[in-house]
C-alpha cells in the first residue's frame, strides 16, 4: 500500500503493508529508534509521538489513519537544541534507565502546548499512562513543572 | 602493541599499555595472564579503564548501565585524580573479558564492609565455587558496582595523570614534581598547557609511577551531584539501546515459546504464517519458533499465525498448585538455621504469643525493554564463523559463553557489546534471551537480526521473584521482645540460577533465602529464623533486593504487629531495639523527616519500617489516605545510610526508584498461574504503578562513613511493610498477603 508521511518535517513516501501500526514504520522503516516499544496495546505509552500536535500511542495507530504531520522525540530537539522541555528533563536529571523518557517527554510536550500553566491534577492526567518502571515520577512532575515556568518566562 | 609496565598496588595493579594514538591504563593481572580484550590477539593481560588518545579521554566502565547511574559515578572516580571535566569525558562499556572480574562479588577479597554481602554477591560466590578464582563474574547486579570500582577507577585515573605528567616532564626536561594538570591538561611551570591527547603516544612509554590516591578532603567531583553523562541522550531519544541496534541488510524477528515452564512443542505448521506480506522465514527452535520478516511487526503477527501444539511441562498448573509447593516445604528438613539465640521455645511456651502467616507472590521485572538482542552470525569470517551480539545483559562473561555454547562456537569467536539497558533489576543476568538470539541469527546466517521479544513473550517467560511463605511467632513482655521465631519456605533463586549458571547446585544453606529476616540489627531477648526449600519447575530468579524482597515485608509487618501487641508506638518500639547506630540513626531522620507523631487523623494512615540490606540501612514512612474513592499512597519520606555518598542526586534517584517499586508490587503486582503458564501477559494484566498514584517523596542520606554500602537495591524491601503497616494504621486491618489490592481498593 502506496503511503506518504511527513515525520519531522520530511516527507517519505513508502509502500507498506496495511495495518502497519505508525511505530514500527518509524523504527524498522525509517530508523527513529528514539520512538520506543513497550508493549504494542496502547497501555505504557513509551511509543508516543505527537501526531498534529496531538500525544498518539503509535503502537495502535496503523499507518494508513495517520492524519497529520508526525513527530518523534528526534523532531522535538536534537543533544545539541535541546527542545525546553528536553532542556527540562537534563536539568532535572530525569532519566535513570532512560527507556520511557523518549514518551514521557512527549506526552508532556503535548500537554504544555495545549495548558501552558497545568494544575497538578492535569499533568498526572496527561502522564496517566506512561509507565516508567524505574520510579522517576517525581521527577517527572519537578521537570514538567520547571518547563511549563520556563516556556511560559520564554 | 608497546611495552607493558606494570606496579604493584596492593591487592591489584595498574599498568599501562599502547594503542593506537594513545595509551591506556588499568588493571594489569600478573598471576594468572587473561587476554586483553582490546588486543586478544596480542595474549597480553592489561584490562583498561581508561584511555587517552587523540579524541581526548576515554572511561572504560566495566559495569553496565542499566539506569543506575553507575557510569556518571564510575566516570567521576576517574577525573577525581585525572583532572579531567565530566563533560570531556567519554564512557563505554568493556567488552567480556575475565579481567573485569567484579572483586567485590568474589568472598575471599572483602575488604570492605561485611554487611555488603549481599544477595547477587554472595549467591555467584556461592554457586561458582570459591575455588574457581576466574569465574564468570563480569556481573552488575547486587549493588555492587561503586564499592567495586571505589578503588580501582581512582587508580587508573591517578596512574594516567601521573603518566601523563611523567610523558611532558621528560620531553621538556623537567621534573615531574614541578608539573601539574588541570582539565584535560598538563600545565608546565610557565604556564603552558598540553592538552592530555599530545602525550598520550609518549605516556604509553614511560614507567608507570607509583601515586598515592588523593584524600576525601580535596575531592572536588565525589561526594557531589554530578551531571549524568547519559542525561543528553535519554533525554533527547538518542541513546542506543539493544532493541535499537540498526545494520544494512537488517531484518526483524521474534520468539514464540512454549509456555509452558520445562514444557515443550510437539508439532507446528507454519503455512499461513510463511505465506504473509514481508516473512522470511519460520524457524524450528525446538521448544519454540522464531520468525525472521522485515519489520518486527510482521514477525510479531506471523508469530501469532503459527499453530502450534504445545506438550505441558512438569510444573505446577495453578497458582495454588505452586503455593502447595511452598507450603510443603515446611515439612521437609529445614535448609538452614542461622540464627538461633536465646530459648525461643521457652520465651514462646505460657506467653501470649503471636502465630501468624504471610504470604507473597511470584512477580515479574517488566523492565520497559522488553528481552531481545541482536545477533549476526557470520558464516564465513577469516579463520571461521563469528557470532556478533547485542544484548543488555548484567553478566557479559556468561551471556558470551552460553551463546557460544548454543551455536557451537568456541567463546573467542563471539563478540558481545552491551549497550544500555532499558531496565534490569536482575532479569538480564538471565542468558535465555541472548541465546535466543544467537540462534535465531545461526539460523540466518549473514543476516544481521534484531530480534525482539513481545511484552506478552516477555513477561510468560520471566526468572519470578519467587513466591514465599512465612510462619511468624513472637511475644512481647513489658514492651520487649522476648521471643521472635521466623520460618521462611520459598523456591531457592540460588539453587534454580546456579544451575542455570553453572550447571550445578551447590548443597548446603542458601543464605540469600533469609536475607532481610536472620540479618536485621535487631536485639531481641530470643531469635530463631530458619529456612525452608522447595523445588519447582516454575523459573524463579533475581529480582531487585532477591531474597530482601519478601523477608522485609515480613519482618517488618511483624515487628509492627509485635508493637502493636505491646501498645507501643511502632518507631519507638523499633528504636528500642535496634541495636545497631546507623539503623537507628536513618530511623530517627525518617522520623523527623516526616514529622512522626504516632498519631494520625481520620482517613490518614501511616507506616514504618527499616531494612538493612546490601550494607545500607533504609528506614521509610509511607503515608496513604482514605480519598473516598480508595485508598491513595500520598506521600514518602527515605532515609539510608550508604556510609560514602560519592553522587547523592543518583543515590537520592535509586532510593525513589526502589522505593517506587517496592510500592507498586506492595500495592498491585502478582503472576499467578493457570493452565500450567503465567496467566498475565501486558500491561492491562500486571500495571506496575503508574505516575498518579505515586507518592511526593523525600529522601535523605546519611554518610556514617567507613563502607559503602549499595544504593541500587537496599530501598526495595521496606517499601512493602511500610505500606501495609500504613494501610493497618488507616483501616485497622492487618493484611498478611500481598498485593494489598486484592484486599483493599486502591485509588487510581
Ligand atoms: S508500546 Fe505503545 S503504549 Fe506501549
Ligand atoms: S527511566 Fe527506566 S523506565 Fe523510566
Amino acid at each position: 500500500m502506496p503511503v506518504t508521511l511527513r515525520v519531522n518535517g520530511q516527507r517519505h513516501d513508502l509502500d507498506l503493508p496495511p495495518g502497519m501500526p505508525l511505530l514500527w514504520v518509524l523504527r524498522d522503516v525509517l530508523d527513529l529508534t528514539g520512538t520506543k516499544y513497550g508493549c504494542g496495546v496502547a497501555s505504557c505509552g513509551a511509543c508516543t509521538v505527537h501526531v498534529g500536535g496531538q500525544a498518539v500511542q503509535s503502537c495502535q495507530l496503523p499507518v494508513g489513519d495517520v492524519w497529520d504531520e508526525v513527530t518523534t522525540i528526534e523532531g522535538l530537539g536534537t543533544p545539541d537544541a535541546p527542545a525546553p522541555i528536553q532542556a527540562a528533563w537534563i536539568a532535572h536529571q530525569v532519566a535513570q534507565c532512560g527507556y520511557c523518557q523518549s514518551g514521557q517527554i512527549m506526552a508532556a510536550a503535548a500537554l504544555l502546548a495545549e495548558v501552558p500553566d497545568p494544575s497538578d491534577a492535569e499533568i498526572e492526567a496527561a502522564l496517566a499512562l506512561n509507565l516508567c518502571r524505574c520510579g522517576t515520577y517525581g521527577a517527572i512532575r519537578a521537570a514538567v513543572r520547571s518547563a511549563a515556568d520556563q516556556m511560559r518566562e520564554a | 602493541m608497546g611495552r607493558v609496565r606494570r606496579i604493584a598496588r596492593r591487592s591489584f595493579l595498574i599498568g599501562s599499555a599502547a594503542v593506537v594514538g594513545g595509551v591506556a591504563f588499568g588493571v594489569w593481572q600478573v598471576s594468572r595472564p587473561v587476554e586483553n580484550p582490546l588486543r586478544p590477539e596480542r595474549g597480553a593481560t592489561l584490562n583498561p579503564f581508561v584511555i587517552v588518545d587523540g579524541d581526548g579521554v576515554t572511561v572504560i566502565a566495566p559495569r553496565a548501565e542499566m539506569g543506575q547511574g553507575i557510569h556518571t559515578t564510575l566516570a567521576a572516580l576517574v577525573a577525581e585524580e585525572l583532572d579531567v571535566e565530566m563533560s570531556d569525558l567519554r564512557v563505554l562499556h568493556g567488552p567480556p573479558a575475565q579481567a573485569y572480574y567484579n572483586s567485590a562479588l568474589l568472598r575471599g577479597e572483602l575488604r570492605y564492609h561485611p554487611e555488603g554481602l549481599g544477595g547477587w554477591r554472595r549467591v555467584m560466590a556461592d554457586a561458582l565455587g570459591a575455588g574457581s578464582r576466574v569465574l564468570r563474574l563480569q556481573v552488575t547486579g547486587g549493588s555492587t558496582s561503586t564499592l567495586d570500582g571505589y578503588v580501582r577507577m581512582r587508580t587508573a585515573g591517578a596512574t594516567a595523570r601521573e603518566a601523563l605528567k611523567e610523558a611532558a616532564a621528560q620531553a621538556h626536561g623537567l621534573p615531574r614534581d614541578r608539573l601539574a594538570t588541570d582539565r584535560g591538561h598538563v600545565i608546565l611551570p610557565d604556564g603552558t598547557r598540553i592538552p592530555y591527547g599530545d602525550l598520550a603516544e609518549a605516556a604509553a612509554a614511560v614507567e608507570v609511577p607509583e601515586v598515592a590516591l588523593r584524600p576525601a578532603s580535596e575531592w572536588r567531583l565525589l561526594g557531589r551531584s554530578q551531571p549524568r553523562v547519559d542525561a543528553v541522550a535519554k533525554s533527547t531519544g538518542t541513546a542506543r539501546y539493544a532493541i535499537d541496534v540498526r545494520l544494512p541488510g537488517m531484518r526483524f524477528a521474534t520468539v514464540r515459546m512454549c509456555p509452558h515452564p520445562r514444557g515443550g512443542m510437539a508439532r507446528f505448521d507454519a503455512a499461513r504464517a510463511e505465506a504473509m506480506s514481508g516473512v522470511d522465514k519460520v524457524i524450528d527452535l525446538g521448544t519454540g519458533i522464531a520468525v525472521v520478516a522485515h519489520t518486527t511487526w510482521q514477525a510479531m503477527e506471523a508469530a501469532r499465525a503459527v499453530e502450534i501444539t504445545w506438550t505441558p511441562g512438569p510444573g505446577p498448573q495453578t497458582t495454588a498448585d505452586a503455593f502447595a509447593e511452598i507450603e510443603a516445604a515446611f515439612d521437609t528438613r529445614r535448609n538452614a538455621r542461622p540464627r538461633d539465640d536465646g530459648d525461643v521455645d521457652a520465651a514462646l511456651e505460657g506467653a501470649d504469643a503471636l502465630s501468624v502467616e504471610y504470604r507473597v507472590p511470584f512477580l515479574h521485572h517488566t523492565t520497559m525493554e522488553p528481552m531481545g538482542a541482536a545477533a549476526l552470525f557470520d558464516p564465513a569470517a577469516g579463520d571461521g564463523p563469528h557470532l556478533t551480539l547485542w544484548s543488555g545483559n548484567q553478566a557479559p562473561i556468561l551471556h558470551r559463553d552460553k551463546a557460544a555454547e548454543a551455536v557451537d562456537l568456541p567463546p573467542e569467536a563471539v563478540t558481545l557489546h552491551t549497550p544500555m539497558m532499558g531496565g534490569g533489576f536482575g532479569r538480564r543476568a538471565e542468558f535465555d534471551f541472548t541465546v535466543l538470539a544467537a540462534r535465531v541469527a545461526q539460523a540466518a546466517p549473514g543476516t544481521p537480526v534484531q530480534v525482539t521479544w513481545s511484552r506478552e513473550e516477555d513477561m510468560r517467560h520471566g526468572f519470578y521473584r519467587p513466591g514465599a511463605i512465612a510462619r511468624m511467632r513472637g511475644a512481647v513482655t513489658d514492651g520487649r521482645v522476648e521471643a521472635f521465631d521466623a520460618k521462611v519456605a520459598a523456591p531457592s533463586v540460588m539453587r534454580q540460577s546456579s544451575r542455570r549458571f553453572s550447571g550445578f547446585a551447590p548443597p548446603g544453606p542458601d543464605r540469600a533465602h533469609l536475607e532481610g529476616i536472620a540479618d536485621q540489627p535487631y536485639g531481641f531477648a530470643s531469635c530463631r529464623v530458619e529456612g525452608y526449600l522447595c523445588e519447582t519447575a516454575l523459573p524463579v530468579g533475581f529480582w531487585r533486593a532477591v531474597g530482601n524482597s519478601f523477608n522485609g515485608f515480613f519482618h517488618e509487618c511483624f515487628v509492627d504487629e509485635l508493637a502493636h501487641a505491646a501498645g507501643a508506638d511502632p518507631l519507638a518500639f523499633r528504636l528500642a531495639h535496634l541495636d545497631d547506630a546507623p539503623s537507628r540513626a536513618v530511623l530517627e531522620a525518617v522520623a523527623e523527616m516526616s514529622d512522626w507523631t504516632g498519631a494520625t487523623p481520620d482517613g490518614i494512615g501511616r507506616g514504618v519500617a527499616i531494612t538493612r540490606s546490601f550494607g545500607t540501612p533504609v528506614a521509610q514512612v509511607v503515608e496513604v489516605a482514605d480519598d473516598g474513592g480508595g485508598v491513595r499512597i500520598t506521600r514518602a519520606w527515605v532515609a539510608c545510610d550508604v556510609g560514602r555518598a560519592l553522587d547523592p542526586a543518583i543515590i537520592a534517584q535509586q532510593m525513589e526508584g526502589g522505593l517506587i517499586q517496592g510500592l507498586s508490587a506492595a500495592a498491585y503486582e502478582e503472576i499467578t498461574f493457570d493452565d500450567g503458564q503465567v496467566v498475565q501477559g501486558n500491561f492491562p494484566d500486571y500495571t506496575p504503578m503508574r505516575l498518579p498514584q505515586g507518592p511526593r517523596v523525600a529522601v535523605r542520606i546519611l554518610e556514617s562513613g567507613g563502607h559503602m554500602g549499595g544504593a541500587g537495591e537496599p530501598a526495595t524491601p521496606p517499601a512493602m511493610p511500610a505500606l501495609a503497616n500504613a494501610v493497618f494504621d488507616l483501616t485497622g486491618r492487618r493484611l498478611r498477603e500481598l498485593p494489598l489490592a486484592r484486599h483493599i481498593r486502591f485509588a487510581v
